[in-house]
């Protein structure tokens, strides 16, 4: 079972490098559309009994991190007809570097914080640190609002991984996590009817400098 | 009576939603406020009214927190009315449902006893709070909301990170936990060390960012100065008030803990920062109301320090907490009537604002005094304090930088006050409709003199809610 969770854990270290280094939002919305399966089922690799919170939290996860956010950012894509992402702030390999920079951080960091019995074999703490800094790093580097909300899903995908440490003694506090969905839908939402794009026409963050310093 | 302070709030935002008329909606706030401000009364009064729930207990830091946002929140319901009746050209409806809403989940906070609905509600504040930044549906208004909540978010974020984190310091170590607040400060010197210090720095980064901490800040110069002034205050009095009981609580899990030496080395440092990065743009500011959310930024600075000094300087942050808000009210409120009389709200077109309106043109400059701590009026009460305190406890370098840094802050904001209120007020502004009003101008009055009042003296029921509240922090009985 442990080995099996490690093998899915470790393929989304994969796809967070993945996701940093290409330019296509859309192959990027599908490897974290992909994201939300994986991290669906672990859940299922943690436990041994299927309870009905668990099960909650499996359908749940999969539906929204899966399903509907991915659909409603590709309709966002569409919408506003964009496809790449222009020039970020860090070149793609430099971030994919960075972000194995990062991945390593975390192994290190996590090697240092005790962890509870069962927990020990897993390498639960340091994907869900890794992922949520590859999160930020594509949050503050990339100037298309839309790939921001991405970094953002990414960020939250990693919390999502560290709650899974909790799900025993704390199945309904795990379900906060869905909250921080409720704000990735916002955004896209604002994206979609709102008017960033009406009013900035290419939906680029660094237009939004009419209040820089 | 927690769920009647919760949910009497909400329903009003229901009807206000409802409510058909543009003209009369407003009125709805008021009404609220007065009813909300009288239970808050007899909930103070009433200490077996506290508790409701395991998780919902009014704690003496939580008193302090409801008291300054329902006083704030009263006085900003009538300019309210004053305010919207010059914006007629626009629906309220949403204005005032998330005005209302604010108030709900605000009580909220103030209730929970329990890390994870607290964190529930201060991302609600978040959600509830972003439509009344859009109020003005211009370019630089979407661009800050985009901002506050892009920004707002990731600290929501790494706040649950935070939150998840401490959840595990205690099941690490094989306690049952819960989250209730109580549960997790009886067990606290428990907790499993590193998971604690790192959940501490967490949450003090994620609940900083929502008080707007430097290097966190970047969303509130956007915000506030973008806001209508009335939005202005209660951010800077309510939002922050909030986010900063949330650090409270924390703070007292890890003083219960023994931690006092680690994190007060981090609040110290936050603190110091925040005023550094604070004084550093204020200088030469010509927008004033960008200044006063960098106003906000040092004195979020202060109270994280005074915590950070902790021991004596408990009672000054505090008191701090009811003098910033309070006096915050009377900036933001008086700073959107001049941004209303002259139509614009940077130095180049703003000058003499005491002839062109005398009321609020003195009460801007009364409450500049008061923020940068002037005696007689009440923040100087409260930094003093803190300043006593770093004395007392042998922080001498830490008390020299905050007088130097009040200095440098004194002299950035004085500049452009000066400016506003000093000198001949073009010709052109005599011309535009705003005359302060009974509305706008007695509301700004009465919290001015109340921030006076404090400085002269305190009042003895204050005076014993906060020292309940020093005791509580500090774990004694």
């Amino acid at each position: 079972m442990t080995n099996l969770l490690n093998t899915v854990l470790v393929t989304i270290l994969m796809m967070n490098l993945f996701a940093l280094g290409t330019s296509r939002i859309l192959a990027v919305t599908r490897i974290v559309a992909l994201q939300g399966v994986l991290l669906g089922l672990i859940p299922l690799l943690v436990h041994k009994h299927l309870t009905i919170p668990i099960a909650l939290t499996v359908v749940v996860a999969i539906v929204i991190k899966a399903i509907v956010i991915p659909s409603i950012i590709m309709r966002a894509l569409r919408d506003a007809q964009i496809k790449h992402e222009v020039k970020p702030l860090i070149g793609f390999l430099p971030s994919i570097i960075l972000g194995a920079l990062a991945t390593a951080f975390a192994l290190l960091f996590a090697g240092q914080l005790p962890l509870a019995g069962n927990h020990y074999y897993t390498l639960l703490v340091p994907t869900s640190i890794a992922t949520v800094l590859v999160g930020f790093i594509l949050l503050v580097t990339r100037y298309k609002a839309i790939s921001q909300v991405i970094g953002y899903l990414v960020l939250e995908n990693g919390i999502f991984i560290f709650s899974m440490l909790l799900i025993e003694a704390m199945p309904l506090i795990v379900e906060m996590g869905v909250m921080l969905d409720l704000f990735v839908g916002i955004f896209v939402t604002c994206i979609i009817i709102n008017h960033i794009n009406q009013a900035f026409s290419s939906m680029d963050t660094r237009r939004l400098v009419s209040l820089k310093e | 009576m927690a769920y009647v302070m919760i949910l009497f709030p909400l329903f009003m935002a229901g009807v206000a939603l409802a409510f058909p008329s543009n003209r009369l909606r407003p009125w709805l706030l008021p009404l609220t406020a007065v009813i909300y401000s009288a239970a808050t009364v007899f909930v103070l009064t009433q200490p077996d009214l506290m508790v409701t729930a395991k998780w919902l207990v009014l704690d003496p830091a939580g008193r302090i927190v409801l008291l300054v946002v329902s006083t704030l929140f009263l006085f900003c319901s009538f300019y309210t009315v004053g305010y919207l009746q010059y914006r007629k050209e626009r629906s309220n409806r949403v204005f005032c449902a998330c005005m209302l809403g604010f108030l709900g989940i605000m009580s909220v906070v103030v209730w929970s006893h329990h890390l994870g609905l607290m964190w529930v509600a201060i991302e609600a504040t978040t959600l509830v709070t972003a439509p009344l930044i859009y109020f003005n549906r211009t370019q630089r208004s979407i661009e800050a909301t985009w901002k506050y909540l892009m920004v707002g978010s990731v600290g929501i974020a790494l706040a649950l990170l935070g939150t998840f984190f401490l959840a595990y310091a205690s099941l690490q170590t094989g306690l049952e936990s819960n989250l209730t607040f109580e549960d997790i400060l009886r067990d606290a010197p428990q907790l499993s060390k590193p998971w604690l210090h790192a959940a501490f720095i967490l949450l003090l980064v994620g609940y900083g960012t929502k008080m707007g901490l430097a290097p966190m800040h970047t969303w509130k110069p956007e915000v506030y100065g973008e806001v209508p002034g009335v939005v202005g205050a209660i951010f800077a009095g309510g939002v922050t008030s909030c986010a900063f009981l949330a650090i409270l609580r924390i703070y007292q899990i890890c003083i219960a803990a023994g931690e006092s030496a680690y994190i007060s080395r981090l609040l110290l440092f936050m603190g110091l920062f925040s005023m550094v990065v604070a004084g550093l743009f204020m200088v030469n500011q010509r927008d004033f109301k960008r200044m006063l959310a960098y106003s906000s930024v040092e004195h979020m600075g202060i109270l994280v320090l005074g915590l950070g000094i902790g021991g004596p300087a408990l009672f000054g942050t505090l008191l701090h907490i009811v003098t910033n808000g309070l006096t915050k009210g009377v900036l933001f409120l008086s700073s959107g009537n001049i941004h209303r009389a002259y139509g614009g709200k940077t130095t180049d077109v703003v000058t003499g604002a005491m002839r062109r309106l005398p009321l609020s043109g003195t009460l801007f400059l009364a409450g500049f005094l008061a923020i940068t701590g002037s005696p007689p009026f009440g923040p100087f009460i409260s930094e003093f304090a803190i300043l006593n305190g770093a004395f007392s406890m042998g922080r001498f370098i830490t008390a020299a930088m905050f007088l130097v840094l009040l200095l440098l802050v004194f002299i950035g904001m004085g500049a452009t006050v000066l400016k506003v209120v000093q000198g001949r007020a073009p010709a052109s502004v005599q011309n535009t409709p705003y005359r302060d009003g009974w509305l706008t101008a007695a509301p700004v009055i009465i919290l001015m003199g109340m921030v006076l009042c404090i400085g002269l003296y305190i009042p003895a029921p204050l005076d014993t809610l906060i020292k309940d509240a020093v005791c509580f922090l500090e774990g004694r009985p």
